[in-house]
This record gives structure tokens, C-alpha cells and sequence, in this order.
């Protein structure tokens, strides 16, 4: 399905089509991997609405970025069931090994690092949100183990050489 | 022993596939609900059962929906808060994760209890792994005829849709969520009106939470008297519980609405890690007051908490070790509710800010004297000058740990430095 053909169908559940503004960014965020102006602009069209409303969601709602984000988006929750479970050594140890700040992004392009608010998951804090999937119960060894399985997944990427690692017993 | 029955397909292998709801006796209470009750007798039902809403304000859920008018030229909608943003909190995800089909079941009783034919379930969009089971489970609802047109031979008709969220907490604010729906900005509405009479594209509409619904099938089938001989009576029920922090078993623990916190900690989530002692634990999610060690013999329900000073909430139980320095949580909790401020109104959006930059000086060993007077001063001027109540749980919480914990702020200031470190 084109990115069109999914979001007339997403409109389809809604009797106003601004409603599916927030939808139709989603699908378009996938399709694109971030939302810059020509991608707001064509959400717009195809939905014909005002475009202000469109530049005005994509910038409200955090899961939305108009800025190019990493390959794979580490989203570290920093709230407080996970802050009593020692996320802040996860995150120091994150910007060690990866050689940026929170909020940065590697310079291959490979990794952003983020820290979010509770991710409903705090049963398994400490947790990180990577992608679509949930990681938790994490240290500092399942946090290595994870990033070479990330690294593999890249062909001839610069890690490539870490994805012999163990990955983690789950 | 008590019999799970919210959680009781939760673990079962595959429970989230039709197949195995139905052989636990899946959707039996929704034939029962449309083959032997009027839509008058479910609301009357679910009110004699004194069910009140999970969601955090326990409102009695049966006098919600009576409040929707009988007849209405417009369409009804039912709205299925799922967002569940406030820390601590992780029910409504495992829920929609492992059984969703109770959820589905719950949500067409009670949109054919209100006169509805669509309802929208609203979900954070971290949740990818809920919404992909809730769009299959939909989907295979639909198929079985439980979902869709003419449903099992009535003349009720029903969908649902999954509304997928964008993260942001005030989300979760029902009249927010309705401007979400909307395709707005998220900002909490005037009220009145009330939802039920004026809510999406100004329709009558019910907003409930994940739990509030599926607590709905089991009503139907057991009866109103078996829910309220469940716990106290005034607030009745089985409850999720979700426990996290310092304990050796966090999880989701499914036990009578009024279990004594210290109950739940002890003998259910493990207690303490070895060599520690509680020190405090957060009862309903980081907007309700925390409550000190000596306070936890306080009955989990909405009442008994209140009397206490604290709320129920969502029951997103934090429990917080004599390790930790309670002006570090404090300091997060507002942050939390500071980043997630709407910025509708000055106390939240400013206030909070003030808080923040005070509380992070006194936890950097900064503080000044008279410090503790502007905490408590800022907090009188948020609480009940707020637009909705993000801001006066803020204010509220912080309330609390000014007064439970007072000593190890002053203690900062004095000391010039955080002393858990
Ligand atoms: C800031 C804020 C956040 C809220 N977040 C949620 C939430 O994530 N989930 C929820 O069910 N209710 C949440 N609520 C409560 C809802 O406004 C509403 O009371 C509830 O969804 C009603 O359903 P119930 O009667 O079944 O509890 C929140 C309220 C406020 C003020
Ligand atoms: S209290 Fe805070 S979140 Fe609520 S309306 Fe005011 S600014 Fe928005
Ligand atoms: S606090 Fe981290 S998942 Fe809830």
C-alpha cells in the first residue's frame, strides 16, 4: 500500500478528517523515518486540511520528530520507578560507549540517544524503548549485548565486528 | 486464596487469540448482556455494582453513563482511555497485550449500555505491541461477529478503532484526549459541558478506563452482588495493582480493592531488597501524595486512601528504600509533571518551573535559606488555581514530601550538600 492508499484508509475510521492528522503523521513518520516540511506538506494535501494544523501536531507530540533521528533510537526512561532501578548508570554508560551526550547522535548516523518519561513498563525497569520494542530488566552487560545485536543487524557497518557478542539470555 | 479474575487469561498461553478467550468463556457475557438485558438494565446493573473508574478519579462508572441523554440526535461515542502515561503505572498494557479481547467485550457491553455504535480506544504510541494485538484481536472479533453489524441476532451494531497516540501525558485527561481525537493539540477543555452530554465532535460521550471496561463482562456474568461483596462496599472489586521500585517481586498483582499497602509489599511483591527498609512508598502513580513507612497499613481503595491524604490513582505502587534521598524523587516527580505541563495555565506552566529550579538547587547543595518557605508558598499558590488536575497533583505530592520528609530537605540546605551521596 502506498503511504497515500494507508492513510485514506486510516481516514476512513473518522467522521472529520483532521482526526486523522495524528494518524496520518505516524504512517508518514514510518515511511520517512522523520517529518520535514515537504512530508507535512504532503499529509496536508492528501488529507485536505489546513496545514497549520498538521506543523502544529508534529510539533506538539513528542514521539513526532521534524529533525533526522539514528537508524536506531535508544529511548532510555529516566522516570522514577526506573531512576530507583539505577537507569542513570545505564545512561553514563550509553554516552560512554557510544561517545555522545543524551540527545546526541552517533556520527554514523547509527544511534540516537534519548531519555523519556515512563514508558509503562516500570515491572521491568530499568527499561529502554528501542524502535518498536520494549528492552528491560537491563545492566550494563544486557546493554552491551544489545547494541552489538543492533549492530549486526547493519551490514558493514563500523560495529559490524561487535555482533559476534553474546546476545543476551532472555 | 483470592481467584484472579481480571488476570485469569493474562498468563494463559496464547491468551490473546480469540480462540482462547472463547474456551475460557469469552463473550458469553456480552450474548447474555444483549439476549437477556435492555441497555437500562446494564447501567442499572454496573451502578447497583458501585464499579467506579480506574482511571485515577473513581467515579462511579454506572452514574457516568446515566448522565449520556436517551435520546440524541447526534451519534454517541464511547472512548477507551488507554494512554496510561502516569509513572508507575502498567495495567492497562499488559492487559491490552495478553487478553485484549476483554477489553473488547467490556467496550461493546457498554457502548450497547449508552447507545453507541463506534468507540475509539486510545493508546500511547510507545505501546506498538498492544496496538498491533488490539488491531488483530479487532479483527478477529469482527470476523466471529462479535464486532460489526446485527451483533449474535440483536439489532446492535458496534466497532471499535484504535486511535494511536503521540506522547504526551496531559493525553490522558479525558476532555485533552477528546481534543487529541480531534486532531488538536492536547489541552484540557472547559467543563461543563461534560463529555457525556457534549464530548467528541460535540457528541454525548463516555470516556472509561481499560480496567473500568473490562471490569464490565465479569458484572454481567457474576452479578452486581458478587462485585460489590468484593472489598469495601462503597469501593468495591478486583483491583490491579502495579507494583514497581524497591521491592524483589515489581508486577502486576490482581487482589481485593482495599488490601493493606503493606500486604501488597510484604507478602505479594516480595518486600524489601535484602538489607534494606522501606522508607516510603507512592501509592496510585507519581500524582498521588506519598505516604511515609509508618502510614502502610492503609487499605488500598479510594476512600481509605483519601482519608489519608493520598488518592488511589491508578495504583501504580513505588515503593522507595531508606537508601534513596526523597528530595531526588521529589525533584523527578516534578520535573516530570513540569515537562509534561500543557501550558494552558500560569500556575502549572510557571509555577512548576519555579519549583523545578528551587528543588534542583537544593538538591545540588545549593539552597538558600528560605527555600522551604517558597516550596510551600509556591505550592498553596498551584493548588486548586490550576486548570485540570495535572497541576494540583503536583502540587499535592509535593505537599507531601515537604511535610513527611521536611527534615531531609533541610537537611540539604543545611549541609550543603545532598547527604545520600
Ligand atoms: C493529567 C491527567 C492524566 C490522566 N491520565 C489518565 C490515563 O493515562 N488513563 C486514564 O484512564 N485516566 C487518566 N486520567 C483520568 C481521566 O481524565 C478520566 O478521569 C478517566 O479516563 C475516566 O475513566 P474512568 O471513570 O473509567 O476512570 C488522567 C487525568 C489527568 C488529570
Ligand atoms: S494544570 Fe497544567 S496541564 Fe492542566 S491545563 Fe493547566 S497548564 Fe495544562
Ligand atoms: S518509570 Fe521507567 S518504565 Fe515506568
Amino acid at each position: 500500500m502506498t503511504m497515500r492508499e494507508k492513510i485514506e484508509q486510516a481516514a476512513a475510521r473518522y467522521p472529520d478528517r483532521r482526526s486523522a492528522i495524528m494518524p496520518a503523521l505516524l504512517i508518514a513518520q514510518r515511511q520517512h523515518g522523520h517529518l520535514p516540511g515537504p512530508v507535512l506538506e504532503e499529509v496536508a494535501e492528501i488529507l485536505g486540511v489546513e496545514r497549520i494544523w498538521v506543523y502544529e501536531l508534529a510539533t506538539f507530540y513528542t514521539l513526532f520528530h521534524t529533525e533526522p533521528v539514528g537508524k536506531f533510537h535508544l529511548q532510555l526512561c529516566d522516570n522514577v520507578s526506573c531512576m530507583l532501578r539505577r537507569s542513570e548508570d545505564l545512561l553514563r554508560h550509553l554516552e560512554d560507549v557510544l561517545g555522545i551526550e543524551k540527545g546526541g547522535t552517533t556520527a554514523d548516523g547509527l544511534f540516537t540517544l534519548s531519555t523519556v518519561e515512563c514508558l509503562g513498563a516500570c515491572e521491568m525497569a530499568p527499561v529502554m524503548q528501542v524502535g518498536d520494542d520494549y528492552h528491560g530488566n537491563l545492566d550494563i552487560a544486557r546493554i552491551d549485548a544489545l547494541l552489538a545485536r543492533l549492530r549486526a543487524t547493519v551490514p558493514h557497518s563500523i560495529g559490524a565486528d561487535l555482533a559476534a557478542a553474546e546476545p543476551p539470555g532472555e | 486464596m483470592f481467584e484472579p479474575v481480571l488476570l485469569k487469561n493474562v498468563y494463559v498461553p496464547d491468551g490473546h487469540l480469540i480462540a482462547t478467550y472463547e474456551a475460557g468463556g469469552g463473550y458469553r457475557a456480552l450474548e447474555k448482556a444483549l439476549k437477556e438485558y435492555t441497555p437500562h438494565d446494564i447501567v442499572e446493573l454496573v451502578k447497583r455494582s458501585n464499579l467506579r473508574g480506574r482511571g485515577g478519579a473513581g467515579f462511579p462508572t454506572g452514574m457516568k453513563w446515566s448522565f449520556v441523554p436517551k435520546r440524541a440526535d447526534k451519534p454517541k461515542y464511547l472512548c477507551c482511555n488507554a494512554d496510561e502515561g502516569e509513572p508507575g503505572t502498567f495495567k492497562d498494557r499488559i492487559i491490552m497485550e495478553r487478553d485484549p479481547h476483554q477489553l473488547i467485550e467490556g467496550m461493546a457491553i457498554s457502548a450497547y449500555a449508552i447507545g453507541a455504535e463506534v468507540a475509539y480506544v486510545y493508546v500511547r504510541g510507545e505501546y506498538v505491541l498492544a496496538i498491533r494485538r488490539l488491531e488483530q484481536a479487532i479483527a478477529e472479533a469482527e470476523a466471529k461477529g462479535y464486532l460489526g453489524a446485527r451483533i449474535l441476532g440483536s439489532d446492535f451494531n458496534f466497532v471499535v478503532h484504535v486511535h494511536c497516540g503521540a506522547g504526551a501525558y496531559i493525553c490522558g485527561e479525558e476532555t485533552a484526549m477528546l481534543d487529541s481525537l480531534e486532531g488538536k493539540r492536547a489541552q484540557p477543555r472547559l467543563k461543563p459541558p461534560f463529555p457525556a452530554v457534549a464530548g467528541l465532535y460535540a457528541s454525548p460521550t463516555v470516556i472509561n478506563n481499560v480496567e473500568t471496561l473490562v471490569c464490565v463482562p465479569h458484572i454481567v456474568a457474576r452479578g452486581a452482588d458478587w462485585f460489590r461483596g468484593i472489598g469495601p462496599e462503597k469501593s468495591p472489586g478486583p483491583k490491579l495493582y502495579c507494583v514497581s521500585g524497591h521491592v524483589r517481586k515489581p508486577g502486576l498483582y490482581e487482589l481485593p480493592m482495599g488490601i493493606p499497602l503493606r500486604e501488597l509489599i510484604e507478602d505479594h511483591a516480595g518486600g524489601p531488597p535484602t538489607g534494606r527498609k522501606i522508607k516510603a512508598v507512592i501509592p496510585g502513580g507519581v500524582s498521588a501524595p506519598v505516604i511515609p513507612e509508618q502510614g502502610l497499613d492503609v487499605g488500598m481503595d479510594f476512600d481509605s486512601l483519601a482519608a489519608v491524604g493520598s488518592m488511589l490513582g491508578s495504583a501504580g505502587v513505588i515503593v522507595v528504600d531508606d537508601t534513596t534521598c526523597m528530595v531526588r524523587v521529589a525533584t523527578r516527580i516534578i520535573e516530570f509533571f513540569h515537562h509534561e505541563s500543557c501550558g494552558k495555565c500560569t500556575p502549572c506552566r510557571e509555577g512548576l518551573n519555579w519549583v523545578v529550579k528551587v528543588l534542583r538547587r537544593i538538591e545540588a547543595g545549593e539552597g538558600a535559606a528560605g527555600d522551604m518557605e517558597q516550596l510551600d508558598m509556591l505550592c498553596k499558590g498551584i493548588f486548586g488555581n490550576t486548570f485540570c488536575a495535572l497541576g494540583d497533583g503536583a502540587a499535592m505530592g509535593l505537599r507531601a514530601s515537604l511535610t513527611h520528609f521536611r527534615d531531609e530537605f533541610v537537611a540539604h540546605i543545611e549541609e550543603r550538600r545532598c547527604p545520600f551521596v
